[in-house]
């Protein structure tokens, strides 16, 4: 009783800021990880720029890169680096974990909060300290890191001060990780509603469970690997430091004997689960959603599970399979080959089971279902154009191309970022209690799919004629490029496209908090557990706890006058 | 009225409270965080043409003398956490108090073994087999800081939880444990590792 | 399990346990000053250094008596952390050794 009280006298300040209720944490992610994601998509419109238009100055912005306004090299490398830095660490990853988990995991497995508040909220803030140092680093002398996402030594050891910045900033945003996925497994496994057992558990929370357990162990490694190029940076080691390193011309004052290869290994061991990582909270989303608007149970529950779990371990062995070009031996090579085709398996099972899904089922075309059906074509793509590269002859070809930008791209755009909007038309109404605009939510859909295919798609054409990553003539210099240089204005135009169709999605959102259409608790006639709390939950989500009788997905259940059946209804038999 | 469960009692099923769960998972994040050091120790070495011999370089009977020290203040820390079960709060403090000199203590010999390398020119910089053993240590005496910080608070103003809720504050004393014998054992390892091959 | 007796005999294992680790360092320091074959002195100190752990780990953190579910984290933790060792050292080994620039 005096808790209720408490909690209606809480200030401004730990009310919205110093927050430790899960679902104020989970908008703060939200809105953050949202802006970083506009922030580093802008940062690629200033490159896109200046591949189609090659050293014309920038419009709008071009006064910010100096006189002339031209892009120059070394910033399109910090940009680069930073847009990749940005994306994966401060945009997908709290968006789908830190905001859509966060919010939603105990209000589906029936709980009043996560396990550990305070440590959510310190999760939350070392992730804003994270992002802010990544800002800062912008203005350091020599601007913001400039060796790629990867940041592989040497290059990285010997590259200006942003280099220093974006570690520490990344040892921010490994803590954040680490601590919200202690929170997350010890949620799901301690604070499961009476009568929740594993396999009545939703899918989107099994794939936030194995999603904690990979950012939980993989990133430790790269955690090291931080402090080791630390040393490197500021303490004059040489771990990543070959001997006898020649730079422009001269050898490098260094104690040597190090291994730029160390550097790669430390990191793939982590950024290939990453992907799952990026990956898996999307395949969650969308099948909530699939399953709600086919309105039957997902076909092949428990292979998608346990495919999940197979994912998660396989994850971690597959790693250098992006290091076939650093002269790996063929022994190790064949492994890594191998294990990358058997990992290909449990994501075709998934996807195979969500594209089953649909079979006979009266779909329901809303905005979320759209973009839902939108990622399994676009995941599909990107998945599959992802084998040549696990395989050691053909990635000699492709490696360092446009071609691996054109695949991951289409995992992790119109895959993941299509199935977060997923996820952010179908859980809006739990949040605010109305419903976002449908007609707005569909030129929204339509526009971003073709666009985002428009920028995407030329990428394998350029990369399969061998244009390289990180160019900033765009492979104008290359004789073989000339012929595919006509995607480059192709791409541009389609990512300011792709930009200008965010516009009625960010109108959308701040429209349809104060004026949507009030809708019930459950508008989507849906059967989890966070269906079945008031809109938005109050704190401690559940007047009392709920129990839960049955699996997630009873739709249209036979001889049941509703074609739902919520897990938490005591009701007895058909 | 508490409003998260398992904070004290153990969920049935899982036979555990949150905070037990908890700080193992911490730990087996910290396993993979100096797996992935001692990984890369292993990855130079391999490929270094010649290494030497740590005792060669630092002194084995300081860090015997360090690895006494550390594995003494596991025990008075388990001591410390039984002196609680038995309602003992005055042993409690004494044992504690005693863990946290030792790990200070630790932390004196070790910069005293710093700043002898340091007046023979000895740097991280210096060869790969020091800039190893700077890091390695390095962090693990963090680890010794953080333990020190954490003990320091349950003995000082964290002990008051003892009176409002004494099953939770030993709980608590068992999970601050948990984690200083684990940074006893990743020392366990760095010792021969570093000292004597 | 709180009584005086249970206690005691608690502390009698948790010193029998520090004379053994203490008794271990002792030996592998004195095993260093004995010159085996590279290999098999490593191998020594390695073992006594896993038994010394794995008793820390049994008593100090009595994960004799712990939950299964401890149990699995760890064994999977170990596993990942064997994987990554062994991947680690047979890429070393197949790509002959860290390559030089000089
Ligand atoms: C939707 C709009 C996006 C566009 C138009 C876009 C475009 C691009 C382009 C053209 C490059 C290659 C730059 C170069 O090689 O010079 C690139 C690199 C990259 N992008 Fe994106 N991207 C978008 C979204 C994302 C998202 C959502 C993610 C992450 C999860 C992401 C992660 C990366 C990474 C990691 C790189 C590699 C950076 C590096 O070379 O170090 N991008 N992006
Ligand atoms: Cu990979």
């Amino acid at each position: 009783m005096t808790e209720s009280n408490n909690h209606h006298e809480l200030v401004f300040w730990r009310k919205y800021i110093f927050s430790q209720d899960h679902k104020m944490i989970g908008l703060q992610y939200g809105i953050t990880a949202l802006s970083f994601m506009l922030f580093g998509f802008s940062l690629m419109l200033v490159m896109r720029w200046q591949l189609a238009y090659p050293e014309t100055p920038v419009p709008l912005i071009g006064w910010l890169l100096g006189d002339d306004g031209i892009l120059l090299p070394e910033v399109y490398n910090s940009l680069g680096a930073m847009h990749g830095t940005i994306m994966v660490f401060l945009g997908i990853v709290p968006l789908a974990v830190g905001a859509a988990g966060n919010y939603i995991v105990p209000l589906q497995i029936g709980a009043p909060d996560m396990a550990f508040p305070k440590l959510n909220m310190a999760s939350y803030w070392a992730y804003f300290i994270g992002g802010v140092i990544m800002i800062v680093s912008f203005f350091v002398p020599g601007g913001a890191a400039n060796s790629g996402w990867t940041s592989y030594p040497p290059l990285s050891v010997i590259a200006t001060t942003g280099q220093t910045l974006w570690l520490f900033g990344m040892i921010a945003l490994i803590t954040s990780s680490l601590l919200g996925a202690i929170n997350f497994i010890v949620t799901i496994v301690q604070l499961r509603a009476p009568g929740l057992t594993w396999m009545r558990l939703p899918f989107f929370v099994w794939t936030q469970l194995i999603t904690a357990f990979l950012l939980l162990l993989a990133f430790p490694p790269l955690e090291a690997a931080g402090v080791l190029q630390l040393m490197d940076r500021l303490a004059a080691t040489s771990f990543f430091m070959p001997s006898g390193l020649v730079v422009s011309g001269q050898i490098l004052e260094a104690s040597g004997g190090g291994s730029p290869i160390l550097w790669q290994h430390l990191f793939w061991f982590l950024a290939h689960p990453e992907v799952y990582v990026l990956i898996l909270p999307a395949m969650g989303i969308v099948a909530e959603v699939i399953a709600n608007n086919t309105r039957k149970p997902l076909w092949g529950l428990k292979p998608m599970i346990y495919s999940t779990i197979f994912l998660g371990f396989m994850s971690f062995t597959v790693w250098a399979h992006h290091m076939y070009m650093t002269g790996m031996g063929t022994t190790i090579s064949a492994f890594f080959q191998t294990t990358t085709m058997i990992i290909s398996i449990p994501s075709v099972v998934i996807l195979s089971a969500l594209f089953i899904s649909l079979w006979g089922g009266s779909i329901r075309f809303n905005t979320p279902m759209l973009f839902a059906l939108g990622f399994l074509p676009m995941f599909g793509i990107g998945g599959l154009t992802g084998l040549p590269l696990g395989l050691a002859a053909a990635d000699i070809h492709l490696h360092d191309t446009y071609y691996v930008i054109g695949h991951f791209h289409y995992v992790v755009a119109p895959g993941t970022i299509f199935a977060l909007f997923a996820g952010i038309y179908y859980w809006f109404p739990k949040v605010t209690g109305r419903r976002m605009n449908e007609t707005l939510g569909k030129i929204h859909f339509w526009g971003s799919i073709i666009a985002i295919n428009g920028i995407f798609f030329p990428m394998f054409i350029q990369g399969l004629a061998g244009v390289s990553r990180r160019m900033w003539d765009g492979g104008a210099g290359y004789a073989h490029a000339q012929d595919v240089l006509w995607g480059n204005e192709v791409m541009s135009i389609a990512a300011g496209m792709l930009m200008l169709f965010q516009i009625p999605f960010v109108i959308n959102i701040i429209r349809s908090i104060k004026h949507g259409e009030k809708v019930d608790d459950n508008p989507w006639q849906a059967t989890t557990l966070e269906w079945t709390t008031p809109s938005p939950p109050p704190h401690g989500n559940f007047a009392a706890l709920p129990t839960v009788y049955r699996g997630p997905y009873e739709y249209s259940v036979p001889g049941r006058d509703k074609d739902f059946w919520p897990q938490s209804d005591p009701e007895e038999g058909a | 009225m508490e409003m998260i469960p398992y904070t004290v009692e153990a969920r049935e099923d899982t036979g555990m409270n949150n905070a037990k769960l908890g700080i193992w998972l911490f730990l087996a994040s910290e396993v993979m965080l100096f797996g992935g050091l001692f990984s890369a120790y292993v990855f130079l070495r391999l490929g270094a043409p010649a290494w030497p011999e740590g005792g060669s370089i630092l002194s084995v009977p300081i860090a015997t003398f360090n690895t006494l020290i550390l594995i003494g203040s596991s025990v008075t820390m388990v001591f410390s956490w039984t002196a609680l079960k038995e309602n003992d709060f005055g042993k409690y403090r004494l044992y504690l108090g005693v863990t946290i000199l030792l790990a200070l203590l630790f932390l004196a010999v070790k910069s005293f073994e710093y700043s002898e390398k340091f007046s023979h020119h000895l740097y991280p910089s210096s060869s790969t087999f020091m800039a190893i053993y700077f890091t390695l240590t390095g962090l693990h005496a963090l680890h010794i800081l953080g333990g020190i910080i954490v003990n320091g608070y349950f003995w000082g103003p964290g002990s008051k939880m003892w009176t409002s809720d004494p099953e939770r504050f030993t709980n608590r004393i068992e999970i601050a444990g948990l984690y200083w014998h684990f940074v006893d054992l990743v020392w366990i390892f760095l010792f021969p590792v570093l000292y004597l091959l | 399990m709180n009584t005086a007796s249970g206690a005691s005999g608690h502390a009698r294992t948790y010193l029998l346990v520090f004379g053994t680790l203490a008794m271990l360092t002792i030996v592998t320091v004195a095993a260093g000053y004995v010159s085996f074959p590279a290999g098999l002195g490593i191998a020594i100190a390695l073992v006594i250094a896993t038994v010394k752990g794995s008793l820390v780990a049994a008593y100090f953190m009595h994960l004799l008596h712990e939950q299964k579910a401890i149990y699995w984290l760890l064994l999977f933790t170990l596993l990942l952390l064997l994987i990554m060792f062994g991947l680690f050292i047979g890429s070393a080994l197949d790509q002959g050794g860290i390559p030089s620039v000089s």
